[in-house]
């Protein structure tokens, strides 16, 4: 422990109370990383606040002493967002879990940043209400983490994402001062910070408090299952419905080694022999949805699927869903290690992407399962390797990282919903200009100027914030004079 | 209109060496209606790069700068307490790409409304705001111009998925992409939207679209004055209903002796269209004692439009709270002496209240005192806010156009990194 740490130490638990501060190393260990496993750093301190007023005292003792800050949820990341720093403090928000307020006539609830995800929706559903934002971790997932992560989910090809959601946040800003961002209904005064705020991975402050949306539980829900051949029929259906003008929920597909890994690992019997399935849920009032299935089935049908199954009660529906929503892990069951890769594409792009990660995977000998967001264009490549097996996980990064080129190549994006955090700051540089993040970090000189908040993330190469120049009301005396001129 | 920042003839030269289309202010009506304030300069550039090579300019001689498009904002908000160089980007209105099996659009920021929904129409897509349709997508972007089915589809900051500015610097800066789902980055676009072009100027934006609806209707319930309660519970219920309306609307227009009408777009397929809109008339019924419900093909007299107004206060609220805004509304309006007439968003959790021009100032500057008076933050954080969006200036400098603001310190910081000098659009937003 550094001797800066060792000073602030006393003050941490005076603000958390003693029990509430971890030095002892082993412990320390259990913070080493979030759900990227492959960084890894243990914090010099961890202190777990109880109260906002307890997180603008951790951060204040923090910005006063200049050392680094890291804010945690539940550590289910898959960027390395929540990574600590070895010379900083681990502000973890678990604690702080309570439902403070739902208002059904509102439709409005306001709650802790540790919350997960589903206790909101848990919270609600008595009123009729949900909360639209689904991750698939959201059984664990905080929402404070989902704020900083701008976190999506299956859902969000209709409903949007957290920050359609979000309609204030009660912030701790980067030098200790607790502030409110937006009015708590949504509309806009001033700039919208509260927009830029969210999805900025922790690196301009900390929540303490949010206000989020609640819609009405819909009518009916509708899933259906697909089979194909083929990604590319499954794929043509997915236009072809987006084509007649439907809207769906969501729209999933997995090719044929990402419905073996979920048969071994969940048996979710999806048709034998299938070479893609298709998911397509449609929610909404019964007068609408009844039209609308008929016509994605009809659809569905045309492009060639060898079988349609379709469910409308929540037991069939989860069993729909099972291997889906159980894809990630299960592809532990056909390899020992895999990566996790995150990326966008036009919609439109999809089938010439998928060809290409097929043909990348075939040429460097690495096997590569597809499950994806395909109403969105979003990608979760699964590369597999064998860790112990000498250089395939350099062949699996390399693929990995070719997969995320070929996205940008068709107009994407590096990061549909993990975030950049750690483990994509490098490719930043490829998705966007010099000058485009330096104009992002005038934010984050706006907000955190020491950078010392959750700093590491996001840029490659963090920008100096500087004096703020003064402002210059007049031209250059020897300018106005004609002496010189200005290029 | 700074002649000792103007008045230098190297200025003119080197404002035409970067963009060709540049007037005299004097000669030109750009500024009209805007406190008869004259430019030294109007420049209308082609590209992002003209746009960049004027501010660069602006920036070396120290230029006070003011982005305009259709114009059909500019007299909203404070006007600008400065202007050297007026920017219009008018003549940058091209479509730049629709890609409608991807339900995008790129487009340049001069280009209109309008002339956006007839290209996207064309592919039975739309963008689901609405904004006039002579107004420009730059300016609409600018200043979050949203109208009732902000219910559904929020306001543009919510339909933006990709944004190009010209920094006050002149830097040419992008964010977002062309993809609905991206979260590499912080949104620029967010900041820049409803910025009023105090931040730089936007010349390219990009969003995500929607289908056309097959069909809409809407339904509407009359409540008889004094009856609030019913048409109270009426938009709650509306606006918490499975049936999914687009937009829930009230409408009030002026005076407590007033029927109070609640509208309710519904948007879908015919067939389905038609029961929602058979179960939303049973709802709007069943809410209070008084309702003559109706099921149109057309919008309502006055739908999504504020009478044409000199003060226009926005009131947010939680839905739970509309009982005690509408009597706010109308205890200010006694205690000022004037008849507002409101409408706006209810459902959403915002209204409007538009005074006649013909209200005096002074009274006028005590509504609004009052309604801040009757409308206090709540204790657990904000539950809204009383903001006046137009007003002749007297009335803004009574009244002020905010109360406290919360984050306001960080905006003063996020304008003093993007503009160090304060020349975007000065005095636009007193805040910062």
């Amino acid at each position: 422990m550094t001797a800066t740490i060792q000073a602030l130490l006393p003050r941490m638990r005076d603000i958390c109370g003693a029990g509430n501060v971890i030095t002892d190393r082993l412990e320390l260990r259990t913070y080493e990383c979030d759900g990227l496993t492959a960084h890894r750093c243990v914090p010099a301190l961890v202190v777990l606040p109880g109260s906002a007023a307890e997180v603008a005292a951790v951060v204040a003792a923090c910005a006063q002493a200049g050392v680094p800050f890291v804010a945690r949820g539940s550590g289910t990341g898959l960027s390395g967002g929540a990574l600590p720093r070895q010379d900083g403090v681990l502000i973890v928000m678990t604690r702080m879990r309570s439902v403070l307020e739902v208002d059904p006539v509102s439709r409005r609830a306001v709650v802790e940043p540790g919350v997960t995800n589903l206790s909101v929706s848990k919270a609600a559903a008595p009123f009729g209400l949900f909360y639209a934002p689904d991750p698939s971790s959201q059984v664990v997932c905080s929402v404070g983490g989902n704020v900083a992560e701008n976190s999506g989910g299956a859902h969000c090809l209709k409903h949007g994402f957290t920050v359609h959601h979000v309609l204030g946040l009660e912030i701790v800003t980067p030098a200790g001062e607790l502030t409110w961002l937006g009015d708590g209904t949504g509309v806009t005064t001033g700039y919208d910070l509260l927009g830029a705020f969210t999805g900025s991975e922790g690196t301009l402050g900390i929540v303490t408090k949010i206000v989020v949306k609640l819609m009405p539980l819909p009518e009916v829900v509708h899933t259906l299952l697909a089979a194909y051949a083929t990604t590319s029929e499954g794929g043509r259906a997915v236009s072809d419905i987006i084509a007649a003008g439907i809207v769906p929920a969501a729209i999933e597909m997995m090719d044929a080694l990402s419905i073996e890994a979920a048969e071994a690992a969940v048996h979710c019997n999806y048709p034998p022999g299938a070479g893609a399935v298709l998911i397509v849920e449609l929610d909404g009032p019964a007068a609408e949805v009844e039209a609308e299935l008929s016509t994605v089935r009809a659809l569905c049908e045309a492009a060639g699927a060898t079988e349609i199954r379709a469910a409308d009660d929540p037991a069939e529906r989860a069993v729909i869903w099972a291997g889906r929503k159980s894809a990630f892990a299960a592809v532990g069951r056909i390899s020992p290690s895999f990566i996790v890769q995150d990326g966008v594409v036009p919609r439109t792009a999809l089938g010439a992407v998928l060809s290409r990660i097929a043909s990348l995977s075939e040429e460097a000998g690495v096997r590569v399962a597809n499950v994806f967001h395909a109403g969105d264009g979003n990608l979760h490549p699964l590369v597999l390797y064998d860790d112990a097996s000498p250089g395939e996980a350099v062949a699996a990064e390399e693929l990995s990282g070719a997969i995320l080129d070929t996205c940008l190549e068709y107009g994407g994006s590096i990061t549909g919903e993990h975030g950049v955090g750690v483990d994509k700051s490098r490719y930043m540089p490829k998705m966007f200009t010099a000058d485009d993040l330096d104009t992002m970090q005038l934010v984050r000189c706006a907000f955190d100027p020491a950078s010392l908040c959750n700093p590491g993330k996001i840029f490659p190469t963090p920008r100096l914030c500087g004096e703020v120049p003064g402002r210059r009301r007049a031209p250059h005396p020897a300018v106005a004079a004609g002496q010189a001129e200005i290029f | 209109m700074d002649t000792e920042r103007t008045a230098v003839p190297a200025v003119r030269s080197a404002l035409a060496a970067a963009c060709p289309a540049l007037s005299d202010g004097s000669s030109s009506d750009a500024m009209a209606g805007v406190e008869g304030l004259v430019p030294s300069f109007v420049a209308s550039p082609s590209s992002t790069a003209e746009a960049s090579a004027l501010l660069r300019v602006a920036a070396a001689y120290g230029m006070t700068v003011v982005p305009r498009g259709a114009g059909t904002g500019l007299s909203w908000g404070a006007p600008p307490s400065s202007c050297d160089l007026v920017v219009d980007l008018r003549s940058m209105d091209q479509v730049l790409e629709h890609v409608a099996g991807d339900l995008v659009a790129r487009v340049q920021a001069g280009a209109t409304i309008g002339q956006l929904a007839s290209v996207l129409a064309s592919a039975g897509q739309q963008l689901a705001l609405d904004a006039p349709a002579d107004a420009t997508v730059g300016g609409v972007v600018a200043t979050g111009t949203a109208g009732p089915r902000r219910f559904r589809y929020g306001a543009p900051r919510d339909l933006l998925i990709g944004l190009t500015v010209v920094r006050a610097d002149g830097v040419v800066a992008h964010s977002g992409g062309k993809v609905v789902k991206n979260v590499a980055g912080y949104d620029i676009g967010k900041l820049f939207s409803g910025s009023q072009g105090t931040l730089g100027l936007i010349t390219e934006a990009t969003f995500r679209l929607h289908p056309l609806p097959a069909a809409v209707a809407w339904v509407t319930g009359e409540f008889r004055s004094p009856d609030r309660a019913g048409a109270v519970a009426a938009v709650a219920s509306a606006a918490g209903s499975a049936l999914v309306p687009s937009a829930v609307e009230l409408d009030w227009p002026g005076g407590p002796q007033r029927a109070l009408r609640v509208g309710v777009l519904l948007e879908g397929t015919p067939s389905g269209v038609a029961e929602r809109a058979r179960q939303m008339s049973e709802l709007l019924a069943s809410a209070g004692g008084s309702a003559a419900v109706a099921v149109l093909d057309e919008p309502p007299a006055r739908w999504g439009q504020l009478p044409s107004p000199s003060t226009v206060v926005r009131v947010s609220f939680w839905v739970s709270a509309l009982g005690s805004v509408l009597e706010a509304l109308a205890a200010a309006g006694a205690d000022a002496g004037v008849r507002p007439a409101v409408s706006g968003p209810a459902g959403a959790g915002a209204l409007y209240a538009c005074l006649d021009p013909a209200a005096e100032p002074d009274a006028a500057a005590r509504f609004v005192a009052a309604l801040r008076e009757r409308l206090p933050d709540a204790d657990g954080g904000p539950r809204g806010s009383v903001v006046v969006l137009a007003a002749p200036p007297p009335v803004l400098a009574a009244a002020g156009a905010y109360g406290p603001v919360p984050g306001s310190a960080l905006m003063r910081a996020v304008k003093d990194q993007f503009d160090p000098g304060h020349r975007m659009f000065p005095g636009r937003f007193p805040i910062v």
